[in-house]
This record gives structure tokens, C-alpha cells and sequence, in this order.
């Protein structure tokens, strides 16, 4: 499957949402969370988004305080990638207005069913906001 | 539970909102408090989670959810509450979305979602639906997928676009799930790709590329379907992955290259994607390489990522050259200024990247100039990158028996230059290549000898652990070819000096091996080489006696240009020196002198020697007492050479003159054995020389070793053999307590050998001598014999080959490459890559099936399922779900018969060839052997269809 996790990971190194595609347990997925934010931390903005790590390839952008990382795998298009995580966050922005590192983390089940709508087995199935959106809002509408 | 509890929590519940701020003021630093808090919470959810209300059990859930994602906590304990929670259409969001973060296939609840699920993929309400694809989308298994593929297969159809989609890309999981699914719902998949609506063809795109991973060749006739895509759509995700299933195809139909390649070009001149320009490069240089066209119009993009200011594109320009540097090598060299100047891009991987591409384009003609930038800016690069970057270069340059190396000189001259780096930290692969090239390479040893004597005389180097090993090698090579040294004195004092004590104690035995080589060789050439000696060892000796012999190691590289002209390799010595004697005079004149010569100089020589004799007794007399085996036994050699020496032979020297008794004394014969046994030459050895050796009759490799009872019975008489042995030395007390405790150990062990397993462990240190003495002494010497031979056929072969491959390369400017020896079968063959096979997988396999045309057999395996179904408890449900989705099937696959592309006709044409087999495959009710005649006749398939499938293609 092209994309294998999803994470977002503030400054400090603390994940703020993880998500992936392929079963882990627990002990591994801190230990392989743990190495990439290390690695990816270190780098800084004249360097390339793309860190090589294990068997995946990661592709990440940093947003304000908070880092969006995508594990693909080898062969997956990096550029598409980054067109996917600007797209997620111009989605969560949309929702949440300017969204933040608090929003993600007081409303985390709203961002993975975001996820949910766009990313199936690590396909990409939705790329439209405002369809990715909408049963969101609904929930909203049937909660308030 | 009452009621009033219920109604108090969902009052006084804490929310996700409450446990994060708890969290939050619980810092890291204050580790106890969090872990605390975190437990404490987990308690509350515990609870929560067996109330009756249903939100306060969702809120609870969402808690939970929290800590499990991303405080790693383990959450099996409430999967039955969230299959619970799935009932409740409030609560069901929120229950998927756990099951499919919570669960996997080991969950053993899973299968009581499964009618939950499949409500919810039946229910009129989208939202649910959507919800159920998702959670099956994670958390299928086998049975999951069994029994939902037809609820699955109905959506394939659904008219809401936004589910469809859904459904297949949930098929990538059944699919994997339970192969026999593919026999249902591949028709209905194909189908979609036709769909008008983009995403339903994306998805559809994006579930083929991720089958075509597994075994590309089944999806060969689909080949028009993916080209039809590729020239109509627009869509760039859809592009990409449509260019991601080409790049799989071509490779397996040479014809479908020439049919997609202007395609490709055409949309990597229109696009300004770069996402999908990166992707048709990719393509065009992994697979269509052969197309200059393309290459050429791919290249020139190449060139503007390179360019670009945003390091990404450069970094995937780069990578992009380097898939294609195998083909096209001209692409590099072309870019070499942007690769060169990419070495000091400010990120490392980019930095890597160009590094790689630049060994790419090494050759023979340019790896003197690249090797040259790369050292420089391995001097200027921080010590990571620098040690990639020495590492590349010894690799690349070693490869394939220094295939590239020309000039040897200059390259062990660049070794010895690596070995000064600061951070160079690769003093492993340097001392092989040294002693490897010392052994492979004749000509080149009288540099190698010059370049480690520079390394050896720096006092610096010593301090550096890093170049211990470097250093190892160079004291080697000092002593193996120690007849090609200027100054063998100065060699003996550099191997003695003071600081070689900071090398670990195996350098160091190596270095006082070697100062033993050289000094035999000394005292061989004092005594029977008179003529030659006298020219170095008195050169050498008159500096050494004016300057303090702590001086003596600065003011060596000065006496280079003395030694220069009376040094020469000992095979043409005795000409050179006659030619050097009868310069000027007749050479009977020079003849007339040399007595007189000799005899003046025999004084100074054996001045020379003596003073020789004295650095190694005082600077190793002190290590006669040492710990370490290895320094000791050749301490204990050099010492005992340097006794006999002085009392055989020097004490005699001041009164006598030495020309006629040393000739016939004791020490002398010694020396000439020596010497001829240290001039024998050390070859390389082949890696399969082991292979060669023939097993003895009676010997089993592999065996079980449960006799070890048996084998240990015969331990016990050489152990007390080879401790006698040890004991001749005089070790220290301490020492010799150690082995006696060991005697006792092993006394005691001998009443249970049960416990030699452990006892081994403990011991490991004695055993190996132990063993090696076991062979020698209990068994036959099996090997030995044979071993020798076959060494002997390999240096026969040597020679034989250095002789042949007597075959300069011509080069412009430089002398001639000399001989690398090699060996005649290749030291590294043995490994023979892997051919890889196909996998033998089902999914390809039933996606052969229904692509052969039988489409019989989607209806016939589902009717044959339907027993089963109807049997269980939600038979009604099941069968009204066939039963709308049976009729629709055929019709819909009637009406493809019907239409007018080629591919029908074939498949129709394949369709009466098979039928026979699929009647008989239909007909054996059991999975398993359906499935193994299936595979059986999927592997004949791919003979039958790859003749087939170009004809409707072009």
C-alpha cells in the first residue's frame, strides 16, 4: 500500500496524532515513532522533506509548530506526497479555522475521521474538501 | 446497575477535555505523577465503560482512544464494549473508529462485528455505510471477508458515487483476506474503470496498482484498459498511478513500451505538475530507457529539478540520474558540475545522493580526478559524511579487483593519504586493501613498502585508534616485503618505539612479528650479502651515530635521498651492483677493491648490527613478562634469535675477523632457514578454497552432536597435554592459578558432561587451542594433506595467470597497469544471486480466472457459498442480496460480451479452451484442491496469454 502511516508530531517531539495503515504493535510503533522524530527534528529548512528510514520513505512538512509525516513506501511519488499533507492540512484549516497543535489535540477523533474519508488502505479516495468535510459537519449538526 | 450511579457519572464524568488538561499539567519531568494520573484515568474508563448510558460509555471510549494513540497505553480490555457501542447509531462513528484504531486480526471479538457490519453496509443511510467500509477497509480477516464479499460486491455498484469508491478500495483488503473474493467482484471492478466519475476511476486505478505489486503478469491483459486511462484522463493522481502499473508492465511486454511511450512524453511536456512530470521521468528512465526520444525530452526536466532552488526537486533530480546512470552514463557526465556541486549541498541526503551518482560515472580514465575532488571535500565535511565519502571510494575503487585502478602508485599513495584524515574512521577496509594489494599486486609493493614507512616513523598516528588497524597493515607490509625497505634500521626502531604501546596487543604482536621479519632479514644480508648490505647499513648507521636516536625518527624522511641510489628489489641486486661498481673503471679493478671494501665496512656493519641486537633487547626484554599470549610467544621468539646471535656470533666478532666462521656456524644455517622461509610469498586465497577441500571418508559434517559424551571422553588426554605445554612458559602465578582452577573445573565436570555445554560457554576462552590440539593429535590430520595441494595447484594456477594476463592496457599518459592476481574461479562467485521466482499467490491466480472469461464462475462459486450462508442466521438477509445481485451480474457481463473490443473476442475465444477445465475445477468441491488446480493452471495461463495480448494492443 503506498501510504503506510501518518503522523503529526509537535516540536518537542510528542506525537499528536498517529495513524497507520499497516498493523504494529504498540512497542513498535513507539520505537519507530521515537527514531523518525529524531531523525526528521534534526533537519532543518534549506534541507529536502524526504528522510529514508527502515523500509519506508518519509515525507514530511512542517507546519507552524507541527510536523506532518507521511511513511510511504519506496515507490510511492514524493511530490504527490506533499501535495496530499498540504491538502490535509488546508482541510483541518477549513474546519477548525487556522488550525493548531490544540485543535488536533482536543478534537483528535474529528482529525482521523478526516483522515478516514481521505485515505483508505493508504489510498488517497478523497480529495475534495468540502466532501471530506460534510459528514463531519454532520456529526457537529447532530451533537450541538 | 441501578440508576443513580449512572446518572451521578455521566453527571460528574471527566470529558477528553478534562483528562488533556490533566494530562498537560502532569509534565514529563514529573514522571511519577503522569504515569499516576494516566493509571488512575484508565481506572475511571474501566468503569465508566460497564455503564448503562451510552454516552457516558462513548466518552469513555474517546478517553481511551486518547491514551491508546498517543500515550501508547494497551486498550484490548474494551474491545467488547466497543462492538457494544456499534449498535447505537450515536455512538457508531465513534465504535468504528475505534474498532479499526484497537483492533487487529488477532482481536477475538471481531467476528461478532460482523453483523453489525453487515447492517450497516445495507442500511439507506450513506453515513453508515461509509462508516462500515471504513472500519472493514482495517480490520478484515479471513472470515470478514468471506462472508461480506457479496454485500461488498452489491456496492461496487451503488449509484452514490462516494461509495462506491469506498468499496473499492476496501477490495485491496478482502482481496488479500480471501483470495476467492477476486472470483466475485473483479468483473464489477473492472467496470469501474469506466466509470465517468474521476474518483471511482482513481480508486479503481489505485487497487490495481496495489494488486500489480504481487504478480504484474496477470494484469497484462488489462493492458488496454490502464492505456485508455493514461491518454484520456487528466486527473494527476490518477496519471501517477496509472504510470506506477505501466512502469510494472512494461518490463514483462517489450511491444507495450513502444505503445505507451508517446503517451508519457506527451504528458511530461504538458504538465506543469511536477508531482506527475517527477512520475513520468521515473518511468521513462526505469523502464523506457531504450526510448532516446523520451530520455532525452526527460532529461531535460531532470535538468530544471536540478536547478531548482527548492532542495526537494534536487534531491529527486538527483535520484532520478541515478536510476538511470546504469544505462545512460552520458546523463551524468553531462551534469557532472550540478553533481559536484551538489557534494556541498547543505543537506546530507542530498549530499549522499550526488556522492552515489558520482561513483557511478568512475572510471578508469577519470577515477584519478574524482577521486581527488572527493578527498578534498571529504577534508572539509563533518566526520559523517567524510567517512561515507572514504568509504565510496574504497569500495568503488576495490571493486572487481581494482578494475579501475590503473596507476597503483598513486592509489596507495591515496590510501596512505585517506589514513591521515582526521575523522577517517574506515582503518578496516584500508588495512585489507593494503595487505590485499600487497598480495595481488607485485609491482606496486616497493611504494607500498615507502607508503607505510611514512605512516609507521609518525609517533602521531599512534595516538589515534582509528589507524591502529592502517598501522597493522603497514607493519605487515613493512615486514613481509621488508626487502624492498631503504633503511631496515630505521623500519626495526619505528616498530619498536615507545608508543607503540598504545596498540591493542594483536597490533602489537604484529609489529614485533614483523620487526622480527626485519630483522632476519639484517642479519642474513650482514652475513651473507656483504656487498649489498654494506651500502645501506652504512649509510644509515654513520646518521644514526652522530644524531640521538630520539632524533632518529625525524631525521629519517632526510635519508631518503641517500638510501635512493644504493637501494634496489633484492631479484636484480646482484647486477645493479656491478654495474654500479664498473661505472667508470674496468670491472676487473672494481674486483681488485672490494676486498678492501668489505673489510672496512664489515666493522661498520657489524657496529650497525650490534646496535640493532641492543634496541630489540631493551625494548623488548620488558615484554618477555606480558599478559597477552600473542606479544609474549613473539617476544619470547625475537629475544631468543637475538641471544643466539650475540653468543654464536658477535661475541667472536672483535677478535676474529667473521668472514670464514660465520659461513659454518650454528646461527647462520638458522638465519638462511629463516630468511627462506619469510622469503616465500604469501598469495591470496580463494573464498571457495575451503569448497575444493575434499571430506574425509568417515567424516559427517552437520551432525547432531548428541554423542558429545563420546567426543568428550577423548577431550580429556590432550587438555592435559597442551596444559603441560602451557606451563613450560614461566607465566606469573596468578596465571597459572587460573589454569589450575580450570584443571579442577574440569575434573569436576567430567563426572556429568552434561554440563560441557555450559561449561564451553564459560571457558570459551581456553577452548580453541584446546580443539585445534584435539584434531591434531586424537584424529587423523584430515585436511592438512589436501589442503596443502590445493594450495599448491592455486599458486600453480597464479602464476600461470600472472603470466598470461601479462596484457597492458594502453593508456595515454600513464605506465602500464601492473598485474592484479586473481584467482581463476573468482573468489566471490559462490554467491550466485537468487533467481526470484513469481510468487505462487491466489489473488493473481483467480484474477487469471475471470480474466480467461469464465464468467461462469463468479456466479457459480457464490451459489456454491450460498448453502452455507442460508444455512446460518442471517440466511434471509443474505439470499435477498444474491439475489438481486445474481441477475445483475450476468446481465451486466452479457452486455460487455456484447461489446465490440477486441479483447472480448479473445476472451471468448479463451473462454471454450477453458471451460473444460473450469467444469471439472467447479465440479471438486473441496477449496483446496480447487485452488492448487487453479494455481496449476494460471502458471500454463501465462504461456498461453503473453503470445495473446499485443495483437488487440497495437
Amino acid at each position: 500500500m503506498g501510504i503506510r502511516f501518518i503522523l503529526m508530531v509537535n516540536k518537542q517531539g510528542q506525537t499528536r496524532l498517529a495513524q497507520y495503515y499497516e498493523y504494529m504493535n504498540l512497542e513498535e510503533r513507539r520505537a519507530l515513532e521515537g527514531e523518525i522524530v529524531r531523525k526528521c527534528l534534526a533537519r532543518n529548512e534549506q534541507q529536502c522533506s524526504f528522510v529514508e528510514h527502515r523500509t519506508y520513505k518519509i515525507v514530511y512538512r512542517r507546519y507552524a509548530s507541527l510536523f506532518f509525516m507521511v511513511g510511504v513506501d519506496n515507490e510511492e511519488n514524493e511530490l504527490a506526497i506533499l501535495e496530499f499533507i498540504h491538502l490535509l492540512v488546508e482541510t483541518m484549516d477549513r474546519h477548525f479555522g487556522n488550525v493548531c497543535e490544540l485543535d488536533i489535540m482536543f478534537h483528535l477523533e474529528k482529525a482521523h475521521f478526516m483522515l478516514e474519508e481521505m485515505v483508505m488502505n493508504g489510498c488517497i479516495v478523497e480529495t475534495s474538501k468540502a466532501n471530506i468535510l460534510s459528514p463531519i459537519q454532520l456529526m457537529d449538526k447532530a451533537s450541538s | 446497575m441501578s440508576g443513580t450511579p449512572s446518572l451521578m457519572e455521566s453527571l460528574f464524568q471527566r470529558t477528553l477535555d478534562d483528562l488533556i488538561k490533566g494530562l498537560r499539567l502532569h509534565t514529563p519531568t514529573t514522571t511519577p505523577s503522569l504515569s499516576a494520573f494516566i493509571s488512575k484515568s484508565l481506572t475511571e474508563i474501566r468503569r465508566e465503560l460497564t455503564s448503562t448510558t451510552a454516552s457516558t460509555k462513548s466518552t469513555a471510549l474517546l478517553k481511551l482512544l486518547y491514551l491508546h494513540s498517543l500515550h501508547s497505553i494497551s486498550a484490548s480490555f474494551a474491545t467488547f464494549h466497543v462492538i457494544e457501542l456499534s449498535s447505537s447509531p450515536a455512538s457508531k462513528p465513534l465504535a468504528y473508529l475505534a474498532a479499526s484504531l484497537l483492533f487487529d486480526s488477532t482481536t477475538d471479538v471481531l467476528l461478532l462485528l460482523t453483523n453489525q457490519l453487515r447492517k450497516d453496509l445495507n442500511s439507506t443511510i450513506t453515513r453508515e455505510v461509509s462508516l462500515a467500509l471504513n472500519a472493514l477497509s482495517v480490520i478484515a480477516n479471513q472470515d470478514l471477508a468471506r462472508d461480506l464479499t457479496g454485500d461488498l460486491f452489491v456496492l461496487l455498484n451503488s449509484s452514490k458515487v462516494f461509495l462506491r469508491k469506498k468499496a473499492i478500495l476496501c477490495l485491496i483488503r478482502v482481496f488479500d483476506k480471501y483470495p476467492d473474493s477476486v472470483r466475485v467482484c473483479f468483473k464489477r471492478l473492472v467496470e469501474n474503470l469506466e466509470s465517468r466519475d474521476e474518483g471511482v476511476v482513481s480508486a479503481v486505478v489505485g487497487v490495481f496498482c496495489e494488486m500489480a505489486k504481487v504478480d504484474p503478469r496477470a494484469y497484462l491483459p488489462l493492458a488496454p484498459e490502464f492505456f485508455r486511462v493514461l491518454v484520456e484522463s487528466r486527473n494527476n493522481w490518477i496519471l501517477i498511478k496509472v504510470l506506477k502499473i505501466f512502469a510494472r508492465l512494461v518490463p514483462l511486454e517489450g511491444r507495450l513500451g513502444k505503445k505507451v511511450v508517446e503517451p508519457i512524453c506527451e504528458h511530461l511536456r504538458r504538465t506543469g505538475a511536477k508531482s506527475l512530470v517527477f512520475e513520468c521521468v521515473r518511468t521513462i528512465f526505469g523502464c523506457l530507457s531504450e526510448y532516446d526520444v523520451a530520455v532525452n525530452v526527460a532529461m531535460e526536466k531532470v535538468r530544471e529539478f536540478l536547478m531548482d532552488d527548492d532542495p526537494n526537486l534536487r534531491y529527486l533530480g538527483l535520484q532520478a540520474l541515478s536510476t538511470v546512470a546504469p544505462k545512460h552514463l552520458w546523463a551524468i557526465q553531462e551534469n557532472k558540475e550540478f553533481v559536484i556541486r551538489a557534494l556541498s549541498d547543505a543537506d546530507v541526503n542530498i549530499r549522499f545522493e550526488a556522492l552515489t551518482l558520482l561513483m557511478a560515472m568512475v572510471c578508469e580514465d577519470n577515477v584519478v580526478e574524482i577521486c581527488r575532488v572527493l578527498v578534498t571535500y571529504a577534508l572539509k565535511s563533518d566526520p559523517e559524511f567524510c567517512n561515507e565519502i572514504l568509504g565510496s571510494i574504497l569500495s568503488v575503487c576495490s571493486k572487481n579487483y581494482y578494475e579501475v585502478v590503473v596507476d597503483f602508485d598513486w592509489y596507495i599513495s591515496l590510501l596512505g593519504d585517506m589514513s591521515r584524515i582526521v575523522h577517517c574512521q574506515k582503518g578496516e577496509e584500508i588495512e585489507d586493501q593494503l595487505i590485499d594489494i600487497g598480495m595481488r599486486v607485485r609491482d606496486v609493493r616497493s611504494t607500498l613498502v615507502r607508503v607505510s614507512r611514512q605512516l609507521l616513523i609518525d609517533p602521531a598516528l599512534l595516538g589515534n585508534p582509528f589507524v591502529h588497524r592502517i598501522l597493522c597493515a603497514a607493519a605487515w607490509v613493512s615486514g613481509e616485503y621488508v626487502e624492498f625497505s631503504k633503511n631496515p634500521i630505521e623500519l626495526i626502531e619505528a616498530l619498536l618505539q615507545p608508543r607503540t604501546s598504545l596498540l591493542p596487543p594483536l597490533i602489537r604482536a604484529v609489529y614485533i612479528q614483523s620487526a622480527f621479519k626485519v630483522l632476519a632479514f639484517c642479519l642474513h644480508c650482514f652475513l651473507f650479502r656483504k656487498d649489498v648490505t654494506f651500502s645501506f647499513l652504512l649509510g644509515s648507521l654513520s646518521e644514526e651515530i652522530t644524531t640521538g636516536s630520539s632524533d632518529r625518527l625525524r631525521n629519517a624522511p632526510s635519508g631518503d635521498s641517500d638510501g635512493d641510489g644504493s637501494y634496489y628489489p633484492r631479484s636484480t641486486l646482484e647486477e645493479t651492483e656491478y654495474d654500479i661498481a664498473g661505472n667508470g673503471e674496468a670491472a676487473g679493478s672494481s674486483h681488485v677493491h672490494t676486498p678492501l671494501a668489505s673489510s672496512k665496512s664489515t666493522k661498520s656493519t657489524g657496529d650497525s648490527i650490534r646496535h640493532i641486537l641492543n634496541i630489540v633487547e631493551t625494548t623488548l626484554g620488558p615484554l618477555s613478562g606480558s599478559n597477552d599470549v600473542e606479544i609474549l610467544e613473539r617476544v619470547r621468539n625475537i629475544l631468543g634469535l637475538v641471544m643466539m646471535i650475540k653468543q654464536e656470533f658477535l661475541g667472536t666478532s672483535s677478535q676474529e675477523g667473521d668472514d670464514n666462521q660465520g659461513n659454518n656456524n650454528n646461527a647462520s644455517k638458522i638465519i638462511n632457514l629463516m630468511h627462506e622461509a619469510f622469503s616465500e610469498e604469501l598469495g591470496p586465497v580463494s573464498i571457495s578454497a575451503q569448497e575444493k577441500v575434499p571430506i574425509p571418508d568417515g567424516v559427517v559434517l552437520k551432525q547432531d552432536l548428541e554423542d558429545l559424551d563420546l567426543i568428550y571422553g577423548d577431550i580429556k588426554l590432550p587438555l592435559s597435554s597442551s596444559f603441560s605445554l602451557v606451563k613450560r612458559h614461566s607465566l606469573e602465578n596468578d596465571s597459572i592459578l587460573t589454569l589450575e582452577n580450570y584443571r579442577k573445573d574440569e575434573s569436576e565436570t567430567e563426572g556429568k558432561p552434561t554440563a560441557l555445554s555450559e561449561h564451553r560457554k564459560r571457558h570459551g576462552l581456553y577452548y580453541l587451542p584446546l580443539e585445534r590440539k584435539e584434531t591434531s593429535d586424537d584424529y587423523p590430520p584430515a585436511n592438512d594433506p589436501t589442503v596443502q595441494d590445493n594450495i599448491n595447484a592455486d599458486t600453480e594456477n597464479l602464476a600461470k595467470l600472472t603470466e598470461q594476463s601479462l596484457v597492458f592496457k594502453k593508456k595515454a599518459n600513464t605506465k602500464p597497469r601492473p598485474v592484479v592476481v586473481k584467482l581463476d574461479d573468482g573468489d566471490s562467485r559462490s554467491i550466485l544471486p537468487k533467481k526470484q521466482e513469481p510468487k505462487d499467490d491466489l489473488v493473481s491466480d483467480a484474477v487469471r480466472d475471470v480474466l480467461r472469461g469464465n464468467e461462469a464462475e463468479p456466479s457459480s462459486s457464490s451459489t456454491a457459498k450460498e448453502p452455507d450462508r442460508a444455512s446460518s442466521k442471517r440466511g434471509k438477509e443474505k439470499a435477498l442480496v444474491d439475489g438481486s445481485g445474481d441477475p445483475l451480474r450476468i446481465e451486466s457481463s452479457r452486455s460487455r460480451d456484447k461489446s465490440s473490443r477486441s479483447k472480448h473476442h479473445r476472451q471468448n475465444k479463451e473462454k471454450k479452451d477453458g471451460s473444460p477445465e473450469t467444469g471439472k475445477a467447479k465440479s471438486s468441491s473441496r477449496h483446496g484442491t480447487r485452488r492448487s488446480k487453479n494455481r496449476a493452471e494460471g502458471s500454463a495461463n501465462i504461456a498461453v496469454q503473453s503470445p495473446v495480448i499485443p495483437d488487440f494492443l497495437l
